[in-house]
């Protein structure tokens, strides 16, 4: 008998039906990925799983959990069974714990409710566990508020309070999407390592996860379980179309094209850029250089400054000091005190297309408003020409023309969002972490066009990504950033076939493949990265780096030139 | 954390010297004056009582005159209550308005937020919408018509409760004055934790907590409790400063010997030491409430630093 046996679950909301007849089985101690876009409804049934759906929601079906019937149960029947037999860790760590609670405060509860030891071993016990996620100094963190911790360690804790009365079954509700990829790989690996014969579903829209850490995958589309089998055969013989072009569109970090670098002449370059935060150097000292119709990508984890150098050098915040050279000229201060020209030259879209757009505006008006400003003497009609140009150009249709940005999909609004920083015809985009937020066929159609405008116009591009597997599909040329620093700077060609900073290697290495048979080659990097109000002496990343020695803890690098390749590191891979 | 309550007290210095100034300007600026009375005195008589409370000298000298003796502790002899000093007054009625308005406040909360807490636990039920209207009741109706209204059924026509405050002793006369002080912050304080439980219980650590099998008492008492209280909290400053000002009508009606009453009576009298002592006092307690209001706040969101 299956320890997980789910037959037919369907949950509406409404007329809505968001999971429609999903049947899925988990044998003890076995790993079970279940892949799917956003509204596939993979979280419904995982919170369904623990009869944690909302009151609205209605669900049908079966679920067995070793012979409990979990759909109707009542909640007194459901928490014998929660967290003592069924496990859950959910995505944002941030949210999902209490930030009001004392991290012990809140773990001591489970062992608490279920009884699980005499009252006086019952610190103990949640000192252990977290001391045994690999939480540094687990006495202090017991006391700590979660806000106190990092956002991988928030999600230590998290595993803990789902292991602590040692469940049957973990469900991991995307459990790494909120974290930085070289915390993602440690996490995966403090998943498999703790979970010892502990079954799991592991909930996530990231193929490379599942080809990595299940041997079962099921695939759902629209709330419909379209593909299931072992991992190896749906990965290598997909059957169904939906899974064909999920794997279709899972960039890979580790192959397909790179594109070619680009000949060209400088439009744009940015000399010792820095940028001070109250008490932080966010940038220190980078310089670089966008040709016409290149695309630059900007990589880093959080804190690496990426946003705050692009941010500076549009003159959106303050740069210390440095200089920004644009077509031949200096642009200095703010934004607002800026020439009209480079001002309608250089554009940015942001993450967040449906924060990005006015809510109370329709398409046409959004998409339109910069002509107002650069082109005022423009009539209505060859202002709504143009804004229909420039939403065929992106691939949406004159229906869309009077649409609210709440009446479009994220696909649509951040296409949006391009067209009207398009319509100025710029000659730089900067794009801020712009496909970050979206599916994978989505995000392979809004950089489909970008890639086109740019093959028409000569459209320079910068890159903003924690994603390395879509910047080696997009990207000309890559600058690896560090705590501020510019680490390594090189074409995609070569920083994708041979990098030369340890970092930089890392974090290649530390991004999931979906392909169960490549065999990755895993040295995950230890801890974190450190704050950049107290960066380290020396190398900024000697701390984590398999490389380092005294040098690299008391001498900074300084960048230097391997044909081409820029790297600050005082023992670059050959 | 001790700086900040430091800066904190000597922020509120400016706040006080303003409501003193703006005080004195408006017991001055009313007609008539502390010794005017039916039967008009003698001219010369009228001029040494000026003079013995310096009166005559002009207005900025008297103000400096109160305010160097208000540095001192001295808040001036009573024009009205001629053998007492305005601290004197203070000190005998101050523990009556003490009682009362602390009890009311202790009803509110502990009513107020229970009822909340059970309205947004059964959000959309028959129960929800008796409490939330009741709540609206309490709030639309001014404590000058509750307190006849309960007066009128709970002492007259049931006579379950004394009316007034001489027709009894002991506690039992606080009870009607107490009830009808904390009626609308009972209102307001419910609809206040109803709609911030409501909120917090949607939260995403609280589906953590019910993930990791706590009932629903624990999830509200250990997990929800301390975040839905902040606006409650956030709402005590107001509340203080509405019982203080709902306990002058208060006392006036059931005619308790509190400050309201001499407040009430000065005002009248145009006894303009007493008056602006009571406001002097009444203005420092509500600095001193707010900042531990906030200083509380801090206690119960880790994550609001003091600066």
């Amino acid at each position: 008998m299956s320890l997980l046996d789910v037959q037919g679950l369907t949950i509406r909301y409404g007329d809505e039906t968001v999971v429609d007849g999903v049947d899925l089985f988990i044998d003890r101690g076995e790993s079970v990925g279940l892949v799917g876009e956003s509204g596939s409804g993979k979280s419904q049934s995982a919170l369904a799983i623990l009869g944690l759906l909302p009151r609205q929601a209605i669900a049908t079906g079966s679920i067995e959990f070793d012979g409990q019937q979990i759909l109707g149960a009542s909640d007194s029947v459901l928490n014998t069974l929660r967290a003592r037999r069924i496990g859950i860790v959910f995505q944002d760590p941030m949210q999902a714990l209490n930030p009001y609670l004392r991290i012990g405060t809140q773990l001591r509860q489970i062992p608490l409710t279920h009884g699980l030891c005499e009252k006086t071993e019952i610190d103990a016990r949640v000192i252990d566990m977290l001391a045994s996620v690999g939480l540094p100094d687990p006495e202090r963190q017991f006391r700590a508020y979660p806000h106190e911790l990092s956002g991988g360690m928030r999600q230590r804790v998290m595993l803990a309070s789902a292991l602590i009365a040692e469940p049957d079954l973990l469900i991991a509700d995307e459990p790494t999407t909120a974290l930085d990829v070289t915390v993602q790989a440690q996490i995966l690996d403090l998943l498999e390592d703790m979970r010892d014969n502990t079954a799991l579903l592991l909930i996530t829209h990231d193929l490379g996860i599942v080809a990595g850490h299940c041997e079962h995958t099921i695939v759902l589309d629209r709330g419909r379980l379209v593909e299931q089998g072992p991992t190896t055969s749906v990965f290598a013989a997909p059957n169904h179309a939906h899974t064909k072009t999920l794997l279709a569109a899972a960039p890979r970090v580790d192959r397909g094209d790179v594109p070619e670098p680009v000949k060209g002449s400088t439009i744009l370059s940015v000399g010792d850029a820095v940028v001070d935060y109250r008490d932080l150097q966010a940038v220190s000292k980078v310089s670089f250089s966008v040709k016409k119709g290149e695309t630059v990508a900007v990589v880093g984890e959080s804190g690496s400054g990426k946003s705050s150098l692009v941010r500076a050098m549009l003159g959106l915040i303050p740069m210390a000091s440095g200089r920004v050279v644009y077509a031949g000229s200096h642009l200095e201060g703010p934004v607002e005190s800026r020439a009209q020209a480079p001002r309608r030259d250089l554009q940015l879209i942001f993450q967040d297309p449906v924060s990005a757009l006015n809510p109370q505006m329709r398409v046409q008006a959004i998409v339109g408003e910069p002509l107002l400003v650069h082109e005022p003497r423009l009539n209505a009609a060859a202002r709504a020409e143009r804004v229909t140009e420039i939403l065929e150009r992106v691939g949406l249709s004159q229906k869309f023309l009077r649409r609210f940005p709440h009446e479009l999909s994220g696909g649509q609004a951040q296409r949006v969002a391009i067209a009207r920083a398009l319509i100025l015809n710029p000659r730089v985009l900067v794009c801020d972490e712009a496909v970050a937020a979206l599916d994978g066929s989505v995000r392979e159609q809004v950089l489909n066009v970008l890639r086109e405008v740019q093959a028409d116009t000569g459209l320079s591009i910068i890159f903003i990504s924690h994603d390395l597997a879509v910047v080696r599909s997009i990207s000309h040329r890559v600058l690896v950033m560090y705590l501020g620093r510019l680490v390594e700077m090189a074409d995609s060609q070569s920083l994708f076939a041979a990098p030369k900073h340890p970092y930089t290697r890392a974090l290649l290495d530390s991004v999931p493949v979906p392909d169960p048979v490549a065999v990755q080659k895993r040295a995950p990097l230890r801890g974190e990265v450190p704050s950049p109000v107290n960066p380290p002496d020396g190398c900024v990343f000697h701390p984590r780096c398999p490389k380092a020695d005294d040098r690299c803890a008391s001498k900074a690098p300084a960048l230097r030139d391997f044909n081409g390749v820029r790297v600050a590191c005082h023992y670059p891979n050959a | 954390m001790l700086r900040y309550t430091v800066l904190r007290i000597l922020g509120a210095i400016p706040t006080l010297l303003l409501v003193i100034a703006l005080a004195f300007l408006m017991v001055h600026a009313a007609p008539g004056g502390p010794f005017d009375d039916e039967r008009a005195l003698p001219a010369d008589v009228e001029a040494n009582i000026a003079a013995a409370y310096h009166l005559d000298e002009p207005l900025p000298q008297q103000f400096l005159r109160y305010m160097s003796g208000l540095l001192q502790g001295d808040l001036g002899p009573s024009y009205r209550y001629r053998d007492y000093t305005v601290g004197e007054l203070i000190g005998t009625a101050f523990p009556y308005s003490l009682k009362l308005g602390a009890m009311a406040m202790a009803l509110a909360l502990l009513l107020g937020v229970s009822a909340g807490t059970v309205a947004a636990l059964r959000q959309g039920t028959a129960l929800d919408k008796v409490v939330m209207g009741f709540s609206m009741t309490g709030i639309s109706i001014p404590v000058f018509v509750i307190a006849p209204v309960l007066v009128l059924f709970l002492a007259v026509k049931l006579q379950w409760l004394p009316a007034g405050w001489s027709s009894a002793t002991g506690m039992s006369r606080y009870l009607l004055p107490v009830i009808t002080l904390a009626l609308p912050q009972i209102a307001y304080i419910a609809r206040l934790t109803r709609a911030s439980m409501i909120d917090v219980l949607g939260r995403d650590f609280i589906r953590t907590a019910h993930a990791q099998g706590l009932g629903t008492a624990t999830v509200v008492r250990v997990h929800a409790l301390k975040p839905a209280m902040l606006p409650v909290l956030s709402y005590m400053g107001p509340a203080i400063a509405a019982i203080l000002t709902g306990s002058v009508v208060v006392e006036e009606i059931f005619g308790i010997p509190g400050l309201g009453q001499f407040f009430v009576r000065g005002a009248l009298n145009r006894d303009y030491t007493l008056v602006l002592g009571i406001v002097v006092f009444y203005a420092s307690l509500i600095v001193l409430l707010n900042l531990l209001v906030d200083i509380l706040y801090g206690a119960i969101d880790p994550r609001v630093r003091y600066r």
